[in-house]
Protein backbone atom coordinates (compact mmCIF):
# COMPACT_ATOMS: atom_id res chain seq x y z
CA UNK A 1 0.00 0.00 0.00
CA UNK A 2 0.94 3.68 -0.64
CA UNK A 3 0.47 5.96 2.26
CA UNK A 4 0.52 9.89 1.74
CA UNK A 5 0.75 12.22 4.63
CA UNK A 6 -1.53 15.26 3.20
CA UNK A 7 -1.92 16.76 6.80
CA UNK A 8 -0.43 15.55 10.36
CA UNK A 9 -1.23 19.22 11.91
CA UNK A 10 -3.21 18.82 15.07
CA UNK A 11 -6.28 21.42 16.23
CA UNK A 12 -6.03 23.82 13.82
CA UNK A 13 -4.37 24.90 10.35
CA UNK A 14 -0.89 26.96 11.40
CA UNK A 15 0.55 27.87 7.87
CA UNK A 16 3.55 30.23 7.80
CA UNK A 17 6.91 30.13 7.34
CA UNK A 18 7.53 28.72 11.52
CA UNK A 19 5.81 25.52 10.26
CA UNK A 20 6.68 24.70 6.46
CA UNK A 21 8.87 21.93 7.65
CA UNK A 22 6.75 19.64 9.21
CA UNK A 23 3.69 21.45 7.43
CA UNK A 24 0.79 23.29 8.74
CA UNK A 25 -2.42 21.25 7.25
CA UNK A 26 -4.48 19.22 9.88
CA UNK A 27 -5.07 15.16 9.40
CA UNK A 28 -5.75 13.90 6.16
CA UNK A 29 -3.68 10.55 5.10
CA UNK A 30 -4.28 8.68 1.50
CA UNK A 31 -4.03 5.35 1.37
CA UNK A 32 -3.63 3.61 -2.06
CA UNK A 33 -3.79 0.52 -3.94
CA UNK A 34 -3.99 -0.53 -7.49
CA UNK A 35 -7.52 1.17 -8.18
CA UNK A 36 -8.63 1.59 -4.30
CA UNK A 37 -8.11 4.67 -3.00
CA UNK A 38 -8.82 5.31 1.07
CA UNK A 39 -8.80 8.68 2.66
CA UNK A 40 -8.17 8.71 6.71
CA UNK A 41 -9.56 12.03 8.06
CA UNK A 42 -10.64 15.10 6.17
CA UNK A 43 -8.97 18.11 7.82
CA UNK A 44 -7.14 20.88 6.14
CA UNK A 45 -4.88 18.66 4.45
CA UNK A 46 -7.44 17.36 1.95
CA UNK A 47 -7.90 20.40 0.26
CA UNK A 48 -3.96 19.88 -0.60
CA UNK A 49 -4.62 16.15 -1.85
CA UNK A 50 -7.40 17.55 -4.46
CA UNK A 51 -4.95 18.67 -6.63
CA UNK A 52 -3.31 15.34 -6.96
CA UNK A 53 -5.69 12.70 -6.28
CA UNK A 54 -6.56 10.48 -9.11
CA UNK A 55 -9.49 8.10 -9.13
CA UNK A 56 -9.03 5.41 -11.01
CA UNK A 57 -12.63 4.12 -10.23
CA UNK A 58 -15.50 5.61 -9.48
CA UNK A 59 -14.92 5.27 -5.86
CA UNK A 60 -13.35 6.75 -2.99
CA UNK A 61 -13.64 5.81 0.65
CA UNK A 62 -13.08 8.95 3.67
CA UNK A 63 -12.62 7.06 6.85
CA UNK A 64 -13.45 9.81 9.46
CA UNK A 65 -11.63 9.04 13.06
CA UNK A 66 -14.05 11.76 14.74
CA UNK A 67 -15.39 15.01 13.95
CA UNK A 68 -13.70 16.82 15.45
CA UNK A 69 -13.34 20.25 13.56
CA UNK A 70 -9.86 19.60 12.37
CA UNK A 71 -10.50 16.44 11.29
CA UNK A 72 -13.37 17.48 8.57
CA UNK A 73 -12.83 20.42 7.94
CA UNK A 74 -11.36 19.93 4.50
CA UNK A 75 -14.65 17.64 3.52
CA UNK A 76 -16.51 20.56 2.27
CA UNK A 77 -13.77 20.96 -0.11
CA UNK A 78 -13.38 17.43 -1.39
CA UNK A 79 -13.78 17.67 -5.14
CA UNK A 80 -15.63 14.05 -5.69
CA UNK A 81 -18.54 15.58 -3.39
CA UNK A 82 -19.68 17.56 -6.31
CA UNK A 83 -19.43 15.20 -8.69
CA UNK A 84 -22.58 13.00 -9.75
CA UNK A 85 -19.82 10.09 -11.49
CA UNK A 86 -18.50 9.83 -8.03
CA UNK A 87 -19.26 7.12 -5.69
CA UNK A 88 -18.47 8.59 -2.12
CA UNK A 89 -17.74 5.88 1.26
CA UNK A 90 -17.93 7.92 4.53
CA UNK A 91 -17.24 5.84 7.11
CA UNK A 92 -17.24 7.54 10.89
CA UNK A 93 -17.80 6.29 14.21
CA UNK A 94 -21.29 5.59 15.72
CA UNK A 95 -22.47 7.75 18.75
CA UNK A 96 -25.00 6.72 21.38
CA UNK A 97 -27.24 9.61 20.34
CA UNK A 98 -27.29 11.03 16.66
CA UNK A 99 -26.68 9.17 13.40
CA UNK A 100 -23.73 10.32 11.49
CA UNK A 101 -25.57 12.00 9.14
CA UNK A 102 -27.10 14.20 11.48
CA UNK A 103 -23.87 14.83 13.05
CA UNK A 104 -21.98 15.72 9.93
CA UNK A 105 -24.77 18.12 8.46
CA UNK A 106 -24.20 20.12 11.36
CA UNK A 107 -21.06 21.59 9.54
CA UNK A 108 -22.80 21.08 6.09
CA UNK A 109 -25.14 23.58 6.77
CA UNK A 110 -25.63 27.64 6.87
CA UNK A 111 -23.95 29.30 8.65
CA UNK A 112 -20.93 27.26 8.52
CA UNK A 113 -21.49 26.30 4.81
CA UNK A 114 -23.24 27.01 2.30
CA UNK A 115 -24.29 23.22 0.96
CA UNK A 116 -26.64 21.51 2.66
CA UNK A 117 -25.66 17.65 2.88
CA UNK A 118 -28.01 16.39 1.30
CA UNK A 119 -27.50 18.44 -1.91
CA UNK A 120 -23.94 17.31 -2.56
CA UNK A 121 -24.35 15.82 -5.80
CA UNK A 122 -22.28 12.88 -5.48
CA UNK A 123 -23.17 9.05 -4.80
CA UNK A 124 -22.75 9.26 -1.37
CA UNK A 125 -23.06 6.48 1.25
CA UNK A 126 -22.94 7.13 4.76
CA UNK A 127 -21.19 4.14 7.36
CA UNK A 128 -20.96 4.02 11.16
CA UNK A 129 -18.73 2.36 12.89
CA UNK A 130 -17.76 1.16 15.99
CA UNK A 131 -15.86 -1.82 16.73
CA UNK A 132 -15.94 -3.48 13.60
CA UNK A 133 -14.00 -5.68 11.34
CA UNK A 134 -14.71 -4.62 7.52
CA UNK A 135 -12.84 -4.99 3.67
CA UNK A 136 -12.70 -2.46 1.19
CA UNK A 137 -10.95 -3.34 -1.84
CA UNK A 138 -8.13 -5.03 -1.15
CA UNK A 139 -7.96 -3.89 2.44
CA UNK A 140 -9.13 -5.32 5.71
CA UNK A 141 -10.22 -2.59 8.38
CA UNK A 142 -10.54 -3.00 11.89
CA UNK A 143 -11.92 -0.29 13.55
CA UNK A 144 -12.39 0.55 17.96
CA UNK A 145 -13.17 2.83 19.57
CA UNK A 146 -9.78 4.91 21.42
CA UNK A 147 -9.69 7.28 24.57
CA UNK A 148 -10.43 10.44 23.01
CA UNK A 149 -13.19 12.68 23.91
CA UNK A 150 -16.46 12.17 22.13
CA UNK A 151 -16.95 8.72 19.88
CA UNK A 152 -13.85 8.49 18.51
CA UNK A 153 -12.29 5.27 16.27
CA UNK A 154 -8.71 4.26 15.46
CA UNK A 155 -8.59 2.22 12.27
CA UNK A 156 -6.27 -0.84 11.24
CA UNK A 157 -5.96 -1.23 7.94
CA UNK A 158 -4.09 -4.47 6.60
CA UNK A 159 -3.67 -5.62 3.25
CA UNK A 160 -1.60 -8.55 1.67
CA UNK A 161 1.98 -7.20 2.39
CA UNK A 162 1.89 -4.61 5.50
CA UNK A 163 -0.19 -3.45 8.25
CA UNK A 164 -1.07 0.29 8.89
CA UNK A 165 -2.27 2.00 12.18
CA UNK A 166 -3.93 5.26 12.58
CA UNK A 167 -4.58 7.02 15.64
CA UNK A 168 -4.10 10.54 15.23
CA UNK A 169 -6.21 11.73 18.51
CA UNK A 170 -5.54 9.13 21.70
CA UNK A 171 -4.96 9.80 24.58
CA UNK A 172 -3.93 6.10 26.53
CA UNK A 173 -2.46 7.68 29.31
CA UNK A 174 -5.44 9.29 31.00
CA UNK A 175 -5.75 8.12 34.52
CA UNK A 176 -3.93 8.53 37.93
CA UNK A 177 -1.24 6.37 37.45
CA UNK A 178 -0.69 6.64 33.03
CA UNK A 179 -0.62 4.54 30.81
CA UNK A 180 -1.36 0.86 31.63
CA UNK A 181 1.64 -1.19 30.91
CA UNK A 182 -1.08 -4.13 29.92
CA UNK A 183 -1.76 -4.96 26.78
CA UNK A 184 -6.06 -5.79 27.98
CA UNK A 185 -5.91 -2.26 29.59
CA UNK A 186 -4.46 0.09 26.48
CA UNK A 187 -6.75 1.72 24.76
CA UNK A 188 -5.82 0.87 20.87
CA UNK A 189 -3.47 -1.64 21.41
CA UNK A 190 -5.59 -3.99 19.42
CA UNK A 191 -5.57 -1.46 16.45
CA UNK A 192 -1.37 -1.19 16.98
CA UNK A 193 -0.19 -4.84 17.83
CA UNK A 194 2.93 -5.39 15.79
CA UNK A 195 1.67 -3.09 12.95
CA UNK A 196 4.48 -2.14 10.27
CA UNK A 197 3.78 1.62 10.58
CA UNK A 198 1.57 3.55 13.40
CA UNK A 199 0.68 7.44 13.01
CA UNK A 200 0.23 8.38 16.59
CA UNK A 201 -0.76 11.52 18.48
CA UNK A 202 2.16 12.61 19.91
CA UNK A 203 0.90 16.39 20.30
CA UNK A 204 2.35 17.04 23.80
CA UNK A 205 5.99 17.08 25.39
CA UNK A 206 6.03 15.21 28.97
CA UNK A 207 5.95 18.27 30.46
CA UNK A 208 2.75 20.02 28.77
CA UNK A 209 0.73 16.92 29.06
CA UNK A 210 0.74 17.21 32.78
CA UNK A 211 -1.30 20.55 32.70
CA UNK A 212 -3.60 19.09 29.15
CA UNK A 213 -4.50 16.13 30.71
CA UNK A 214 -7.70 14.78 29.41
CA UNK A 215 -8.17 16.89 26.29
CA UNK A 216 -7.76 13.73 24.51
CA UNK A 217 -4.10 13.68 23.60
CA UNK A 218 -0.67 12.36 23.83
CA UNK A 219 2.78 13.03 24.84
CA UNK A 220 5.69 11.98 23.04
CA UNK A 221 6.62 9.66 25.80
CA UNK A 222 3.19 8.29 25.68
CA UNK A 223 2.85 7.65 22.37
CA UNK A 224 6.68 6.09 22.43
CA UNK A 225 6.04 3.65 25.37
CA UNK A 226 2.84 2.80 23.16
CA UNK A 227 4.21 2.13 20.14
CA UNK A 228 6.78 -0.26 22.50
CA UNK A 229 4.19 -1.86 24.26
CA UNK A 230 2.20 -2.87 21.17
CA UNK A 231 5.28 -3.86 18.98
CA UNK A 232 5.00 -1.72 16.11
CA UNK A 233 7.90 -1.71 13.80
CA UNK A 234 7.97 2.03 12.83
CA UNK A 235 5.93 4.85 14.52
CA UNK A 236 5.58 8.27 12.67
CA UNK A 237 5.04 10.94 15.72
CA UNK A 238 2.15 13.05 14.63
CA UNK A 239 -0.71 15.58 15.25
CA UNK A 240 2.00 18.76 16.15
CA UNK A 241 0.48 21.23 18.70
CA UNK A 242 -0.36 24.24 16.56
CA UNK A 243 1.75 26.48 19.22
CA UNK A 244 5.22 24.44 18.30
CA UNK A 245 7.02 25.69 15.59
CA UNK A 246 9.23 23.64 12.94
CA UNK A 247 12.09 24.71 15.86
CA UNK A 248 10.33 23.20 18.94
CA UNK A 249 9.45 19.96 17.16
CA UNK A 250 12.66 19.18 16.09
CA UNK A 251 13.56 20.28 19.41
CA UNK A 252 10.96 17.97 21.31
CA UNK A 253 12.38 15.22 19.28
CA UNK A 254 16.19 15.94 19.79
CA UNK A 255 15.32 16.22 23.67
CA UNK A 256 13.47 12.68 23.74
CA UNK A 257 15.52 10.84 21.48
CA UNK A 258 18.63 11.83 23.10
CA UNK A 259 17.55 10.09 26.43
CA UNK A 260 15.25 6.99 24.99
CA UNK A 261 16.55 4.74 22.85
CA UNK A 262 13.92 2.73 21.37
CA UNK A 263 13.93 -1.13 19.11
CA UNK A 264 12.16 0.84 16.63
CA UNK A 265 12.99 3.26 13.86
CA UNK A 266 10.67 6.69 15.12
CA UNK A 267 10.41 10.06 13.40
CA UNK A 268 8.22 13.35 13.82
CA UNK A 269 5.46 13.03 10.59
CA UNK A 270 6.02 15.50 8.15
CA UNK A 271 2.78 16.87 5.46
CA UNK A 272 3.77 15.54 2.24
CA UNK A 273 6.15 12.07 3.45
CA UNK A 274 4.95 9.44 0.63
CA UNK A 275 5.56 5.66 2.00
CA UNK A 276 5.41 2.40 0.63
CA UNK A 277 4.50 -0.47 2.89
CA UNK B 1 -7.93 -8.45 22.89
CA UNK B 2 -7.90 -5.57 24.70
CA UNK B 3 -10.90 -4.43 27.10
CA UNK B 4 -13.75 -1.65 25.59
CA UNK B 5 -12.97 1.92 25.75
CA UNK B 6 -15.48 2.16 28.47
CA UNK B 7 -14.26 -0.70 30.70
CA UNK B 8 -10.63 1.04 30.66
CA UNK B 9 -12.31 3.62 31.09
CA UNK B 10 -13.98 2.81 34.44
CA UNK B 11 -10.55 1.12 36.04
CA UNK B 12 -8.77 4.40 35.26
CA UNK B 13 -11.82 6.26 37.21
CA UNK B 14 -11.82 3.72 40.18
CA UNK B 15 -7.64 3.96 40.35
CA UNK B 16 -8.17 7.14 41.34
CA UNK B 17 -11.38 6.60 43.64
CA UNK B 18 -10.57 6.20 47.45
CA UNK B 19 -13.30 3.70 47.89
CA UNK B 20 -13.65 0.46 47.09
CA UNK B 21 -14.70 -0.49 43.75
CA UNK B 22 -15.28 -3.60 41.58
CA UNK B 23 -15.46 -4.13 38.18
CA UNK B 24 -16.90 -7.22 36.51
CA UNK B 25 -17.42 -8.86 33.14
CA UNK B 26 -21.06 -9.58 32.02
CA UNK B 27 -20.44 -13.00 33.64
CA UNK B 28 -19.73 -11.57 36.85
CA UNK B 29 -15.69 -12.46 36.90
CA UNK B 30 -14.23 -9.92 38.57
CA UNK B 31 -11.48 -8.10 35.91
CA UNK B 32 -10.81 -5.24 38.48
CA UNK B 33 -10.02 -3.48 41.76
CA UNK B 34 -8.32 -0.74 43.02
CA UNK B 35 -6.43 -0.56 46.34
CA UNK B 36 -8.88 0.31 48.78
CA UNK B 37 -11.07 -3.01 47.47
CA UNK B 38 -8.15 -4.69 48.60
CA UNK B 39 -8.26 -4.03 51.86
CA UNK B 40 -11.90 -4.83 51.61
CA UNK B 41 -11.15 -8.40 49.98
CA UNK B 42 -7.82 -8.77 51.84
CA UNK B 43 -5.83 -9.98 48.64
CA UNK B 44 -4.08 -7.53 46.20
CA UNK B 45 -4.92 -7.09 42.42
CA UNK B 46 -1.39 -7.47 41.76
CA UNK B 47 -1.09 -11.01 43.53
CA UNK B 48 -4.96 -12.29 42.08
CA UNK B 49 -5.43 -11.00 38.51
CA UNK B 50 -8.60 -11.24 37.38
CA UNK B 51 -10.96 -13.96 39.66
CA UNK B 52 -13.95 -16.08 38.17
CA UNK B 53 -17.35 -15.30 39.07
CA UNK B 54 -17.59 -18.08 41.37
CA UNK B 55 -13.98 -17.59 43.52
CA UNK B 56 -14.49 -14.02 43.94
CA UNK B 57 -18.08 -14.50 45.56
CA UNK B 58 -17.24 -17.16 47.50
CA UNK B 59 -14.46 -14.89 49.20
CA UNK B 60 -18.07 -13.10 51.35
CA UNK B 61 -21.18 -14.12 53.49
CA UNK B 62 -23.75 -11.94 52.89
CA UNK B 63 -26.52 -11.15 55.63
CA UNK B 64 -29.30 -8.28 55.93
CA UNK B 65 -29.18 -6.26 58.60
CA UNK B 66 -30.96 -8.46 60.98
CA UNK B 67 -28.03 -11.52 60.22
CA UNK B 68 -30.52 -13.52 57.73
CA UNK B 69 -28.33 -14.96 55.08
CA UNK B 70 -29.15 -12.84 51.48
CA UNK B 71 -29.58 -14.94 48.72
CA UNK B 72 -27.22 -14.60 45.42
CA UNK B 73 -30.15 -13.81 43.68
CA UNK B 74 -30.93 -10.55 45.47
CA UNK B 75 -27.58 -9.25 46.06
CA UNK B 76 -27.42 -5.32 43.61
CA UNK B 77 -24.33 -6.48 41.62
CA UNK B 78 -25.80 -9.88 40.44
CA UNK B 79 -29.20 -7.69 40.26
CA UNK B 80 -27.28 -5.37 37.85
CA UNK B 81 -25.65 -8.48 35.53
CA UNK B 82 -29.19 -9.78 35.19
CA UNK B 83 -31.04 -6.77 34.54
CA UNK B 84 -28.64 -4.18 33.37
CA UNK B 85 -30.39 -1.85 35.39
CA UNK B 86 -28.70 -0.03 38.52
CA UNK B 87 -29.36 -1.43 42.57
CA UNK B 88 -28.33 -0.09 46.12
CA UNK B 89 -28.54 -2.08 49.21
CA UNK B 90 -27.46 -1.96 52.68
CA UNK B 91 -25.93 -5.32 54.64
CA UNK B 92 -23.41 -7.23 56.48
CA UNK B 93 -20.57 -8.93 54.70
CA UNK B 94 -18.66 -11.36 56.49
CA UNK B 95 -14.87 -12.34 55.21
CA UNK B 96 -12.92 -15.26 55.36
CA UNK B 97 -11.76 -14.64 58.78
CA UNK B 98 -14.77 -14.16 60.03
CA UNK B 99 -15.40 -10.46 60.41
CA UNK B 100 -18.26 -8.91 59.77
CA UNK B 101 -18.85 -5.09 58.49
CA UNK B 102 -22.15 -2.86 57.67
CA UNK B 103 -22.05 -2.07 53.96
CA UNK B 104 -23.60 0.16 51.18
CA UNK B 105 -23.51 -1.32 48.30
CA UNK B 106 -24.34 0.62 44.42
CA UNK B 107 -24.30 -1.32 41.37
CA UNK B 108 -24.28 0.06 38.20
CA UNK B 109 -23.93 -1.71 34.51
CA UNK B 110 -21.56 -0.51 31.61
CA UNK B 111 -23.57 0.26 28.59
CA UNK B 112 -21.22 1.58 26.48
CA UNK B 113 -21.76 2.70 22.74
CA UNK B 114 -23.74 2.14 21.08
CA UNK B 115 -25.96 0.58 23.76
CA UNK B 116 -23.99 -2.14 24.64
CA UNK B 117 -23.68 -3.97 27.93
CA UNK B 118 -20.04 -4.45 28.75
CA UNK B 119 -20.10 -5.42 32.29
CA UNK B 120 -20.73 -3.77 35.65
CA UNK B 121 -19.06 -1.82 38.14
CA UNK B 122 -19.87 -2.69 42.17
CA UNK B 123 -18.88 0.62 44.52
CA UNK B 124 -18.54 -0.25 48.61
CA UNK B 125 -19.39 2.22 50.37
CA UNK B 126 -18.00 0.86 54.07
CA UNK B 127 -19.85 2.62 57.29
CA UNK B 128 -17.51 1.53 59.74
CA UNK B 129 -19.67 1.58 62.89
Amino acid sequence: MKITLWGVRGSIPTSGPDTEYYGGNTSCIEVSQDDTVLILDAGSGMQRMNNTLQLSGNRVDILLTHLHFDHIQGLGFFKPLFDPKIEVHLWGPASSTKTLKSRISRYFSPPLFPVHFRDLPCNLHLHEVGNNTFTIGPFTIKSKYVTHPGPTVGYRISDKHAVFTYIPDHEPALGAHGLIPDLNWLSGSDLAENADLLVHDSQYTAEEYKSKMGWGHCSINDAATFAQLTGVKRLLLSHHDPSHTDKEISRMFDDFSSHNKLPFKYEMAIEGTEIEL
Amino acid sequence: MSYEIEIILNRQLADCMSIPVFITDTKGNLIFYNEPAEDVLGKTYEDTGEMPVEVWSSIFKTKDLDGKDIPPEDLPLVKTLQNCLPYHKTFLIENLKGVSEKISLTSYPIIGRPGKFLGAVAIFWRHND
